[in-house]
Protein backbone atom coordinates (compact mmCIF):
# COMPACT_ATOMS: atom_id res chain seq x y z
CA UNK A 1 0.00 0.00 0.00
CA UNK A 2 1.32 3.39 -0.88
CA UNK A 3 1.81 5.44 2.24
CA UNK A 4 -0.21 8.59 2.35
CA UNK A 5 1.73 11.77 2.36
CA UNK A 6 0.27 14.93 3.72
CA UNK A 7 1.09 18.03 1.76
CA UNK A 8 -0.70 20.40 4.04
CA UNK A 9 -0.40 19.63 7.68
CA UNK A 10 -3.83 20.16 9.14
CA UNK A 11 -3.97 22.94 11.61
CA UNK A 12 -6.95 23.99 13.66
CA UNK A 13 -7.09 27.10 11.51
CA UNK A 14 -7.67 24.92 8.48
CA UNK A 15 -11.05 24.00 9.78
CA UNK A 16 -13.36 23.05 6.97
CA UNK A 17 -10.71 23.32 4.29
CA UNK A 18 -9.11 20.18 5.54
CA UNK A 19 -11.46 18.22 3.34
CA UNK A 20 -9.97 19.94 0.38
CA UNK A 21 -6.74 18.05 0.80
CA UNK A 22 -8.13 14.69 1.63
CA UNK A 23 -8.57 13.57 -1.92
CA UNK A 24 -6.51 10.53 -2.82
CA UNK A 25 -4.89 12.52 -5.58
CA UNK A 26 -3.45 14.99 -3.11
CA UNK A 27 -2.35 12.14 -0.91
CA UNK A 28 -5.22 12.77 1.46
CA UNK A 29 -5.19 10.04 4.02
CA UNK A 30 -7.05 12.41 6.23
CA UNK A 31 -8.35 11.29 9.60
CA UNK A 32 -10.54 8.28 10.19
CA UNK A 33 -13.26 7.60 7.71
CA UNK A 34 -11.57 9.51 4.90
CA UNK A 35 -9.33 6.60 4.09
CA UNK A 36 -12.23 4.94 2.28
CA UNK A 37 -12.13 7.55 -0.45
CA UNK A 38 -9.26 5.67 -2.03
CA UNK A 39 -11.35 2.54 -2.29
CA UNK A 40 -14.28 4.55 -3.50
CA UNK A 41 -12.34 6.01 -6.40
CA UNK A 42 -10.86 2.62 -7.20
CA UNK A 43 -14.31 1.08 -7.22
CA UNK A 44 -15.64 3.87 -9.40
CA UNK A 45 -12.84 3.31 -11.89
CA UNK A 46 -13.38 -0.43 -11.96
CA UNK A 47 -17.11 -0.21 -12.26
CA UNK A 48 -17.07 2.55 -14.88
CA UNK A 49 -18.77 1.41 -18.07
CA UNK A 50 -17.57 2.47 -21.48
CA UNK A 51 -19.42 5.55 -22.57
CA UNK A 52 -21.97 4.88 -25.26
CA UNK A 53 -23.40 7.51 -27.51
CA UNK A 54 -26.91 6.12 -27.20
CA UNK A 55 -29.05 9.00 -26.03
CA UNK A 56 -31.80 8.62 -23.46
CA UNK A 57 -34.42 9.66 -26.00
CA UNK A 58 -33.42 6.75 -28.23
CA UNK A 59 -33.75 4.08 -25.57
CA UNK A 60 -36.69 1.73 -26.04
CA UNK A 61 -39.13 1.32 -23.15
CA UNK A 62 -38.92 -2.47 -23.44
CA UNK A 63 -35.64 -3.48 -21.76
CA UNK A 64 -35.47 -6.78 -23.66
CA UNK A 65 -35.72 -5.04 -27.02
CA UNK A 66 -33.28 -2.37 -25.90
CA UNK A 67 -30.79 -5.06 -24.90
CA UNK A 68 -31.08 -6.59 -28.36
CA UNK A 69 -30.67 -3.15 -29.91
CA UNK A 70 -27.45 -2.66 -27.92
CA UNK A 71 -26.19 -6.05 -28.97
CA UNK A 72 -26.80 -5.20 -32.62
CA UNK A 73 -25.51 -1.65 -32.24
CA UNK A 74 -22.19 -2.89 -30.88
CA UNK A 75 -21.70 -5.05 -33.97
CA UNK A 76 -22.55 -2.40 -36.55
CA UNK A 77 -19.87 -0.11 -37.84
CA UNK A 78 -20.50 3.60 -38.01
CA UNK A 79 -19.96 4.58 -41.64
CA UNK A 80 -18.60 7.98 -40.66
CA UNK A 81 -16.19 7.17 -37.83
CA UNK A 82 -15.17 3.90 -39.31
CA UNK A 83 -13.54 2.27 -36.33
CA UNK A 84 -16.42 2.87 -33.99
CA UNK A 85 -19.60 0.95 -33.57
CA UNK A 86 -22.81 2.89 -34.02
CA UNK A 87 -23.35 2.64 -30.26
CA UNK A 88 -20.03 4.36 -29.64
CA UNK A 89 -20.30 6.99 -32.32
CA UNK A 90 -22.03 10.28 -31.87
CA UNK A 91 -22.13 10.96 -35.59
CA UNK A 92 -25.55 11.90 -36.95
CA UNK A 93 -25.65 8.94 -39.29
CA UNK A 94 -24.89 6.61 -36.39
CA UNK A 95 -27.87 8.08 -34.52
CA UNK A 96 -30.03 7.46 -37.59
CA UNK A 97 -28.78 3.90 -37.77
CA UNK A 98 -29.50 3.30 -34.09
CA UNK A 99 -33.00 4.63 -34.60
CA UNK A 100 -33.49 2.41 -37.64
CA UNK A 101 -32.29 -0.64 -35.68
CA UNK A 102 -34.87 0.08 -32.98
CA UNK A 103 -37.61 0.64 -35.52
CA UNK A 104 -36.91 -2.70 -37.12
CA UNK A 105 -36.89 -4.45 -33.74
CA UNK A 106 -40.17 -2.85 -32.70
CA UNK A 107 -41.61 -3.92 -36.05
CA UNK A 108 -40.79 -7.49 -35.03
CA UNK A 109 -37.63 -8.16 -37.02
CA UNK A 110 -35.15 -10.78 -35.83
CA UNK A 111 -31.57 -9.71 -35.15
CA UNK A 112 -30.48 -11.35 -38.40
CA UNK A 113 -33.13 -9.42 -40.32
CA UNK A 114 -31.85 -6.15 -38.83
CA UNK A 115 -28.31 -6.99 -39.91
CA UNK A 116 -29.61 -7.83 -43.40
CA UNK A 117 -31.43 -4.49 -43.45
CA UNK A 118 -28.16 -2.65 -42.80
CA UNK A 119 -26.09 -4.79 -45.16
CA UNK A 120 -28.58 -4.09 -47.94
CA UNK A 121 -27.85 -0.40 -47.50
CA UNK A 122 -24.21 -0.21 -46.53
CA UNK A 123 -22.81 -3.57 -47.59
CA UNK A 124 -20.68 -5.95 -45.53
CA UNK A 125 -18.61 -2.95 -44.55
CA UNK A 126 -21.18 -2.11 -41.92
CA UNK A 127 -20.52 -5.35 -40.05
CA UNK A 128 -17.72 -5.11 -37.51
CA UNK A 129 -17.48 -8.89 -37.71
CA UNK A 130 -16.89 -9.71 -41.36
CA UNK A 131 -18.97 -12.60 -42.72
CA UNK A 132 -17.37 -15.86 -43.80
CA UNK A 133 -17.61 -16.03 -47.59
CA UNK A 134 -15.34 -16.50 -50.62
CA UNK A 135 -14.21 -12.87 -50.57
CA UNK A 136 -13.13 -13.06 -46.94
CA UNK A 137 -11.59 -16.55 -47.00
CA UNK A 138 -8.08 -15.16 -46.82
CA UNK A 139 -9.05 -12.93 -43.91
CA UNK A 140 -10.49 -15.78 -41.90
CA UNK A 141 -8.16 -18.58 -42.93
CA UNK A 142 -4.97 -16.61 -43.59
CA UNK A 143 -3.62 -16.71 -40.06
CA UNK A 144 -4.40 -20.40 -39.42
CA UNK A 145 -2.90 -21.17 -42.82
CA UNK A 146 0.35 -19.40 -41.97
CA UNK A 147 0.41 -21.26 -38.67
CA UNK A 148 -0.13 -24.57 -40.42
CA UNK A 149 2.50 -23.96 -43.07
CA UNK A 150 5.09 -22.63 -40.62
CA UNK A 151 4.32 -25.36 -38.09
CA UNK A 152 4.49 -28.00 -40.82
CA UNK A 153 7.83 -26.70 -42.04
CA UNK A 154 9.24 -26.69 -38.52
CA UNK A 155 7.95 -30.19 -37.89
CA UNK A 156 9.39 -31.40 -41.18
CA UNK A 157 12.78 -29.88 -40.42
CA UNK A 158 12.81 -31.32 -36.91
CA UNK A 159 11.85 -34.77 -38.16
CA UNK A 160 14.57 -34.71 -40.78
CA UNK A 161 17.14 -33.77 -38.17
CA UNK A 162 16.23 -36.68 -35.92
CA UNK A 163 15.91 -39.11 -38.83
CA UNK A 164 19.45 -38.38 -40.00
CA UNK A 165 21.54 -37.92 -36.85
CA UNK A 166 25.00 -36.55 -37.18
CA UNK A 167 27.20 -39.44 -38.35
CA UNK A 168 29.91 -40.64 -35.94
CA UNK A 169 33.17 -38.88 -36.78
CA UNK A 170 35.49 -40.85 -38.96
CA UNK A 171 38.64 -42.09 -37.23
CA UNK A 172 41.68 -39.98 -37.90
CA UNK A 173 44.07 -41.09 -40.58
CA UNK A 174 47.71 -41.60 -39.62
CA UNK A 175 48.69 -38.38 -41.28
CA UNK A 176 46.06 -36.47 -39.36
CA UNK A 177 47.08 -38.06 -36.10
CA UNK A 178 50.67 -37.01 -36.68
CA UNK A 179 49.58 -33.50 -37.47
CA UNK A 180 47.47 -33.34 -34.36
CA UNK A 181 50.36 -34.58 -32.23
CA UNK A 182 52.60 -31.93 -33.72
CA UNK A 183 50.10 -29.20 -33.01
CA UNK A 184 49.66 -30.31 -29.43
CA UNK A 185 53.37 -30.56 -28.85
CA UNK A 186 53.95 -27.09 -30.32
CA UNK A 187 51.32 -25.67 -28.05
CA UNK A 188 52.91 -27.30 -25.01
CA UNK A 189 56.31 -25.94 -25.95
CA UNK A 190 54.92 -22.47 -26.46
CA UNK A 191 53.44 -22.57 -23.00
CA UNK A 192 56.57 -23.98 -21.33
CA UNK A 193 59.02 -21.07 -21.76
CA UNK A 194 56.68 -18.82 -19.83
CA UNK A 195 56.92 -21.18 -16.90
CA UNK A 196 60.70 -21.17 -17.22
CA UNK A 197 60.63 -17.44 -17.33
CA UNK A 198 58.73 -17.25 -14.10
CA UNK A 199 61.09 -19.60 -12.40
CA UNK A 200 64.19 -17.75 -13.53
CA UNK A 201 63.00 -14.42 -12.23
CA UNK A 202 64.20 -13.70 -8.74
CA UNK A 203 61.56 -14.01 -6.11
CA UNK A 204 60.29 -10.56 -5.09
CA UNK A 205 61.62 -11.05 -1.60
CA UNK A 206 65.05 -11.97 -2.96
CA UNK A 207 65.41 -8.61 -4.71
CA UNK A 208 67.73 -6.10 -3.08
CA UNK A 209 65.57 -4.22 -0.65
CA UNK A 210 66.94 -0.77 -1.48
CA UNK A 211 66.61 -1.19 -5.27
CA UNK A 212 63.40 0.72 -5.48
CA UNK A 213 64.60 3.34 -3.03
CA UNK A 214 67.60 4.04 -5.12
CA UNK A 215 65.48 4.70 -8.13
CA UNK A 216 63.04 6.76 -6.21
CA UNK B 1 21.25 -25.14 -51.87
CA UNK B 2 17.97 -25.09 -49.97
CA UNK B 3 19.70 -23.08 -47.25
CA UNK B 4 20.65 -20.44 -49.77
CA UNK B 5 17.02 -20.32 -50.90
CA UNK B 6 16.01 -19.61 -47.32
CA UNK B 7 18.13 -16.49 -47.31
CA UNK B 8 16.23 -15.19 -50.33
CA UNK B 9 12.93 -15.56 -48.50
CA UNK B 10 13.12 -12.31 -46.47
CA UNK B 11 14.13 -10.40 -49.58
CA UNK B 12 11.24 -11.96 -51.46
CA UNK B 13 8.83 -10.99 -48.68
CA UNK B 14 10.18 -7.44 -48.73
CA UNK B 15 9.77 -7.26 -52.49
CA UNK B 16 6.19 -8.53 -52.23
CA UNK B 17 5.29 -5.98 -49.58
CA UNK B 18 7.00 -3.14 -51.42
CA UNK B 19 5.09 -4.13 -54.53
CA UNK B 20 1.79 -4.09 -52.66
CA UNK B 21 2.51 -0.69 -51.09
CA UNK B 22 3.57 0.76 -54.42
CA UNK B 23 0.41 -0.54 -56.04
CA UNK B 24 -1.68 0.90 -53.18
CA UNK B 25 -0.08 4.28 -53.67
CA UNK B 26 -0.30 4.37 -57.45
CA UNK B 27 -3.69 2.83 -58.07
CA UNK B 28 -5.53 5.41 -55.98
CA UNK B 29 -6.89 2.65 -53.79
CA UNK B 30 -8.75 4.07 -50.81
CA UNK B 31 -8.87 1.52 -47.98
CA UNK B 32 -11.34 3.72 -46.09
CA UNK B 33 -13.77 3.59 -48.98
CA UNK B 34 -17.03 1.94 -48.10
CA UNK B 35 -17.94 1.40 -51.69
CA UNK B 36 -21.60 1.10 -52.46
CA UNK B 37 -23.69 -2.01 -52.59
CA UNK B 38 -26.33 -0.13 -54.52
CA UNK B 39 -24.34 0.01 -57.74
CA UNK B 40 -25.91 -2.38 -60.23
CA UNK B 41 -29.06 -2.70 -58.15
CA UNK B 42 -32.45 -0.99 -58.37
CA UNK B 43 -32.47 2.37 -56.65
CA UNK B 44 -34.19 2.41 -53.25
CA UNK B 45 -37.60 3.93 -53.04
CA UNK B 46 -38.17 7.64 -52.98
CA UNK B 47 -41.20 9.16 -51.35
CA UNK B 48 -40.43 12.59 -50.04
CA UNK B 49 -42.24 15.87 -49.65
CA UNK B 50 -41.23 18.41 -52.26
CA UNK B 51 -38.60 20.87 -51.18
CA UNK B 52 -40.08 23.73 -53.14
CA UNK B 53 -43.58 24.70 -52.07
CA UNK B 54 -46.41 23.93 -54.45
CA UNK B 55 -44.70 20.95 -56.13
CA UNK B 56 -45.94 17.35 -56.03
CA UNK B 57 -44.05 14.94 -53.73
CA UNK B 58 -40.83 13.41 -55.02
CA UNK B 59 -41.26 9.72 -55.86
CA UNK B 60 -39.06 7.12 -57.52
CA UNK B 61 -41.18 7.32 -60.66
CA UNK B 62 -38.71 9.95 -61.84
CA UNK B 63 -36.00 7.26 -61.87
CA UNK B 64 -37.82 5.10 -64.41
CA UNK B 65 -38.68 7.43 -67.25
CA UNK B 66 -36.08 5.98 -69.63
CA UNK B 67 -33.87 9.04 -69.16
CA UNK B 68 -30.77 8.92 -66.95
CA UNK B 69 -31.07 10.81 -63.69
CA UNK B 70 -28.51 12.26 -61.31
CA UNK B 71 -29.58 12.06 -57.69
CA UNK B 72 -27.72 14.43 -55.38
CA UNK B 73 -28.04 14.57 -51.61
CA UNK B 74 -27.04 17.99 -50.30
CA UNK B 75 -27.50 20.34 -47.37
CA UNK B 76 -27.11 24.05 -46.91
CA UNK B 77 -24.83 23.46 -43.92
CA UNK B 78 -22.41 21.36 -45.96
CA UNK B 79 -19.30 23.05 -47.28
CA UNK B 80 -18.24 20.48 -49.89
CA UNK B 81 -21.74 20.82 -51.36
CA UNK B 82 -20.86 24.41 -52.01
CA UNK B 83 -17.78 23.32 -53.91
CA UNK B 84 -19.59 20.91 -56.23
CA UNK B 85 -22.63 23.09 -56.80
CA UNK B 86 -21.34 24.94 -59.90
CA UNK B 87 -20.76 21.59 -61.60
CA UNK B 88 -24.42 20.67 -61.20
CA UNK B 89 -25.42 24.06 -62.47
CA UNK B 90 -23.28 23.45 -65.53
CA UNK B 91 -24.72 19.96 -66.03
CA UNK B 92 -28.26 21.30 -65.87
CA UNK B 93 -27.69 24.32 -68.08
CA UNK B 94 -25.33 22.99 -70.73
CA UNK B 95 -26.19 19.30 -70.83
CA UNK B 96 -29.83 19.50 -69.87
CA UNK B 97 -29.23 16.75 -67.31
CA UNK B 98 -32.11 15.69 -65.08
CA UNK B 99 -30.83 16.30 -61.57
CA UNK B 100 -32.86 15.38 -58.53
CA UNK B 101 -31.80 17.23 -55.39
CA UNK B 102 -32.56 15.91 -51.93
CA UNK B 103 -31.99 18.22 -48.97
CA UNK B 104 -30.69 15.94 -46.22
CA UNK B 105 -31.25 16.88 -42.58
CA UNK B 106 -31.81 20.39 -43.65
CA UNK B 107 -34.53 22.84 -42.74
CA UNK B 108 -36.68 23.66 -45.71
CA UNK B 109 -36.12 27.40 -45.43
CA UNK B 110 -32.36 27.02 -45.11
CA UNK B 111 -32.18 24.77 -48.17
CA UNK B 112 -34.40 27.07 -50.23
CA UNK B 113 -32.38 30.10 -49.19
CA UNK B 114 -29.17 28.30 -50.17
CA UNK B 115 -30.55 27.42 -53.62
CA UNK B 116 -31.83 30.94 -54.09
CA UNK B 117 -28.38 32.30 -53.41
CA UNK B 118 -26.40 29.81 -55.53
CA UNK B 119 -28.89 28.92 -58.24
CA UNK B 120 -31.16 25.91 -58.42
CA UNK B 121 -30.05 23.19 -60.87
CA UNK B 122 -32.62 20.63 -59.71
CA UNK B 123 -35.40 19.42 -61.96
CA UNK B 124 -37.09 17.94 -58.92
CA UNK B 125 -36.23 18.43 -55.29
CA UNK B 126 -37.21 16.60 -52.13
CA UNK B 127 -36.76 17.12 -48.43
CA UNK B 128 -35.31 14.34 -46.25
CA UNK B 129 -35.48 16.05 -42.89
CA UNK B 130 -35.04 13.00 -40.67
CA UNK B 131 -32.51 11.27 -42.92
CA UNK B 132 -34.58 8.10 -43.36
CA UNK B 133 -34.39 8.17 -47.14
CA UNK B 134 -30.67 8.85 -46.83
CA UNK B 135 -30.36 5.68 -44.77
CA UNK B 136 -32.27 3.69 -47.40
CA UNK B 137 -29.81 4.95 -49.97
CA UNK B 138 -26.80 3.98 -47.85
CA UNK B 139 -25.80 7.56 -47.28
CA UNK B 140 -22.88 8.25 -44.97
CA UNK B 141 -23.03 12.03 -45.25
CA UNK B 142 -23.44 14.81 -47.74
CA UNK B 143 -22.74 15.38 -50.51
CA UNK B 144 -23.32 12.06 -52.20
CA UNK B 145 -24.35 11.58 -55.78
CA UNK B 146 -25.91 8.62 -57.58
CA UNK B 147 -26.17 8.05 -61.31
CA UNK B 148 -29.38 6.17 -62.06
CA UNK B 149 -30.16 4.87 -65.53
CA UNK B 150 -33.57 5.20 -67.12
CA UNK B 151 -34.66 1.81 -65.76
CA UNK B 152 -34.08 2.76 -62.15
CA UNK B 153 -30.77 0.92 -61.73
CA UNK B 154 -27.98 2.70 -59.84
CA UNK B 155 -24.88 2.79 -62.05
CA UNK B 156 -22.43 4.92 -60.10
CA UNK B 157 -22.14 6.30 -56.61
CA UNK B 158 -19.93 9.17 -55.49
CA UNK B 159 -19.26 9.67 -51.81
CA UNK B 160 -18.16 13.22 -51.28
CA UNK B 161 -18.24 16.08 -53.74
CA UNK B 162 -18.00 15.38 -57.44
CA UNK B 163 -15.07 16.95 -59.23
CA UNK B 164 -14.38 18.30 -62.68
CA UNK B 165 -12.65 15.02 -63.39
CA UNK B 166 -15.68 12.94 -62.31
CA UNK B 167 -17.79 15.13 -64.53
CA UNK B 168 -15.65 14.61 -67.60
CA UNK B 169 -14.63 11.01 -67.09
CA UNK B 170 -17.78 9.51 -65.63
CA UNK B 171 -20.87 11.66 -65.57
CA UNK B 172 -20.86 13.04 -69.10
CA UNK B 173 -20.10 9.64 -70.71
CA UNK B 174 -22.83 8.14 -68.54
CA UNK B 175 -25.38 10.71 -69.66
CA UNK B 176 -24.44 10.18 -73.30
CA UNK B 177 -24.22 6.42 -73.06
CA UNK B 178 -27.50 6.00 -71.27
CA UNK B 179 -29.25 8.39 -73.63
CA UNK B 180 -28.54 6.19 -76.63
Amino acid sequence: MIPFRRYAPPSPADGGRKEFFSSPVCGGGAPKGRRGSWLLVLAALLLALPAVAVEPSEVLPDPALEARAREIGRALRCVVCQNQSIDDSSAEVAADMRRAVRERLVAGDSNAAVFDFMVARYGDYVLLRPPFKPGTLLLWLGAPLVLLVAGGALLFAARRRTAAPVAAPEPLSDEERQRLDRILRDAALRAAPQDEDLRERPHPEERPKDASRRVG
Amino acid sequence: MSRRLLFILPLLTLALMAGFFAWSLMSGRDPASIGSVLVGRPAPKLDLPALRPGEPPLTDAVLRTGKPVIVNFFASWCTPCLAEHPLFTRLAEREGAVIVGIAWKNKRDDALQWLKRLGDPFRLAGLDLDGKTGLDWGLSGVPETYLVDGQGIVRRHFRGPITERDLNETILPFLKGAAK
